[in-house]
């Protein structure tokens, strides 16, 4: 950690996240509060045109991850580069927030239902006076409509008149609007149906390839990960547990937990299902609140020893572009 | 034989005040003891409500407007609500989606799963309490004297879960339904609820009704799968067959959306074009017509007949009739399965 005060950003990363840690204050008691740690201390790099998925279960903190990178919540510490520069204040922060934009999940809550869909698109045009005038606004309404495969004639609608794909497509419309270089797209599918979800997939990646667009990818979904991103990083109570190329982690995973999320989809195919050997993990994640000593995972962890109760294991590289965090590999 | 659930052309409809919603529009299939049939769609399809319609628990605008339901030979469409009080939790229980919801916030799971057990049967208070206890035991919640004096708020989504499947097992149903029980809980925790139900069926031996917009929990878990659209079945038949021989566009659409986490090689995903239906204006012809991609001018005017792929394999598709049959259209009529005895026959 000696080299954290001396960070040199590395030009071939457009963003580089370093010990970043997200506490929330919890009210515990009377006068008691307690600091809920939903990311402590995570490190990344994501190339330029890159998609890094990042995926975990329900609160590891890949959600808040993606939010306070965005500095969305003010980072608790850690730095955010972005492009070269340190995000901290003033224009840096200013231009930051033009060239990153995040995808809700919910097509349904992240779009206001009072505003057009010209107006809920134009937003982020209008935050930034992007547009000199009128026409042009109206013309670039237009163009982004088209862009995600909606007609013209939508900007006058309201959003309840959609289903939940376009809905999710308007959202992605007023995500390029101030036509970033770094999109969050925090579970963009998951509140859609298998049918629609290919068609918002296959247009993600075609607007990464036209744009050259990089992404964080974040879901629970694996299979669905592994299909969009160069690298995946898996997350487990706020700490990283491992991080790889998509076909290393997907076969050669290391950590115990990665190991069992893969073992615990169901394979969409009756005979690989029978054969599928699954590693079932015992008990709940623990809360945040009571973070076990040591490893995170070791209270549901096979392979756990005295060592792991007592020292948080590193995260270290033990192959080639492949990060581990545990004790017992 | 008798089936244990026969379910034969029934129709829901919601009578909204924008115009009448036909959210299922003629369901027949029938489930035998100890089995596991799936069914499958995407939102709107018709599967939840084909299995609030079978329980009764239809809320307002919603009724059933024709077909029937027979459990064990006796019909339950049109009897009284006393009666259908007998057979829900007692033959059939039904667990939901969201168990936080599904849960009486204020009052104890013991309070709960008790009131279940002396509904249905004999057992006084003490008895029930310990009926109470070793269910939750079976579903694997551990010092059950305990857990029995909290409530809902107190345990994890898994828990809850855990619970629900305890009271609706409570009274050792016939047909147990699940209406996408795992939805809402995260990978790891759907592998031991899903794990846990697989155990109990043996041990218990009902029937599982397994409603999910999964193909992986359904390709895990089912002996036979009904695929939904639009308040239809398009497809109906053993889960290897419509996973490797599937004979509606649609199945066949939803087989090749899925991303498929073995393929190491970038390749682009198939998409189904187009949006769900609207279901307030079906189209008069096959509902999925619209958003597929060999449609012909048939399946536009006319809904599909059912015809029998194989011994057990139903599906309802125009496109396939003619591929595979290629009789022409007027000679299917014999093998018209809508009806379900004639075609059965037939097939053997």
């Amino acid at each position: 950690m000696s080299e954290m005060n001396a960070f040199q950003p590395d030009p071939q990363y457009l963003v580089q996240v370093r010990d970043l840690k997200q506490y929330f204050p919890i009210s515990t008691g009377f006068v008691q509060t307690t600091m809920l740690k939903a990311v402590d201390g995570v490190s990344f790099d994501i190339k330029k045109g890159e998609t890094l998925g990042l995926v975990g279960e329900s609160g590891c903190g890949k959600t808040t991850v993606g939010r306070s990178m965005l500095h969305l919540y003010k980072p608790t510490s850690g730095e955010v580069w972005f492009g070269g520069r340190k995000i901290e204040k003033g224009t840096v922060m200013a231009d930051f927030r033009k060239k990153a934009q995040l995808v809700f999940q919910d097509p349904y809550s992240s779009l206001n239902p009072r505003m057009t869909v010209g107006d809920i698109v134009a937003e982020p045009i209008d935050v930034h006076k992007l547009c000199a005038n009128k026409k042009e606004r109206s013309e670039r309404i237009q163009s982004l409509l088209s862009v995600v495969g909606l007609s013209s004639e939508h900007a006058t609608r309201y959003a309840h008149e959609f289903s939940g794909g376009q809905r999710q497509r308007i959202g992605i419309a007023r995500a390029l609007a101030s036509n970033p270089e770094f999109i969050v797209c925090d579970e963009p599918v998951s509140a859609l149906d298998v049918s629609i979800q290919a068609q918002v997939l296959n247009m993600l990646e075609d607007l990464q390839s036209q744009l050259g667009l990089t992404y964080l990818f974040i879901a629970h979904d694996l299979s669905v990960v592994k299909h969009i991103s160069d690298r995946i990083a898996v997350m487990y109570l706020g700490h990283m547990v491992e991080l790889a190329s998509s076909n290393e982690l997907h076969h050669h995973a290391l950590h115990p937990y990665t190991i069992s999320l893969l073992s615990a989809i169901p394979a969409p195919d009756p005979i690989k299902a029978k054969q599928q050997k699954r590693i079932v993990l015992g008990g709940d994640i623990p809360s945040p609140l009571h973070a076990p000593s040591g490893c995170p995972f070791r209270t549901r962890c096979s392979r756990c020893t005295e060592r792991c109760a007592q020292e948080m294991p590193e995260f270290l590289e033990v192959a080639p572009n492949h990060f581990v965090a545990c004790h017992n590999l | 034989m008798q089936h244990l659930l026969e379910v034969k052309d029934l129709q829901t409809t919601f009578f909204t005040p924008n115009g009448e919603v036909k959210a299922v529009g003629g369901v027949s299939f029938n489930l035998d003891q100890g089995k596991v049939l799936g069914i499958v769609g995407e939102s709107g399809s018709g599967k939840s409500v084909t299995a609030y319609s079978i329980m009764q628990i239809l809320t307002h605008p919603g009724r059933i407007v024709g077909g029937s339901v027979k459990l064990s030979g006796q019909e339950l469409v049109g009897i009284s609500e006393d009666e259908m009080r007998k057979v829900r939790g007692n033959r059939i229980s039904i667990i939901f989606q969201d168990p936080m919801t599904s849960l009486n916030p204020v009052f104890t799971i013991g309070n709960q799963l008790m009131e279940v057990i002396t509904l249905h049967t004999n057992r006084d208070e003490d008895q029930a309490k310990e009926r109470a206890i070793e269910m939750l035991r079976l579903v694997g919640i551990n010092e059950p004297e305990k857990r029995i004096h909290q409530y809902a708020y107190e345990l994890s989504g898994g828990m809850r879960q855990r619970v629900m499947i305890a009271m609706a097992l409570a009274c050792e149903p016939d047909i147990l339904i699940a209406d996408e029980p795992t939805t809402a809980l995260d990978v790891t925790i759907q592998a031991q609820i899903l794990e846990l139900m697989m155990d109990l069926q043996k041990k218990l031996g009902m029937a599982i009704i397994m409603i999910t917009h999964d193909l992986g929990v359904i390709a895990n878990m089912c002996d036979e799968v009904i695929v939904m659209y639009a308040g239809r079945v398009c497809e109906r038949g053993t889960a290897p067959e419509i996973f490797y021989n599937p004979r509606h566009e649609y199945t066949r659409g939803l087989l090749r959306s899925i991303p498929n986490i073995d393929n190491d090689e970038k390749t682009r995903l198939i998409p189904i074009s187009g949006t769900p239906v609207d279901l307030l204006n079906l189209p008069t012809g096959c509902p999925f017509a619209p958003r597929c991609d060999r449609a012909m001018k048939v399946c536009l005017n006319e809904l599909p007949v059912e015809y029998w792929v194989a011994k057990d394999h139903i599906a309802s598709c125009w496109v396939n009739v003619l591929e595979n049959v290629g009789a022409p259209l007027s000679a299917l009529g014999g093998q018209d399965a809508a009806t379900g005895v004639e075609g059965e026959e037939a097939a053997k």
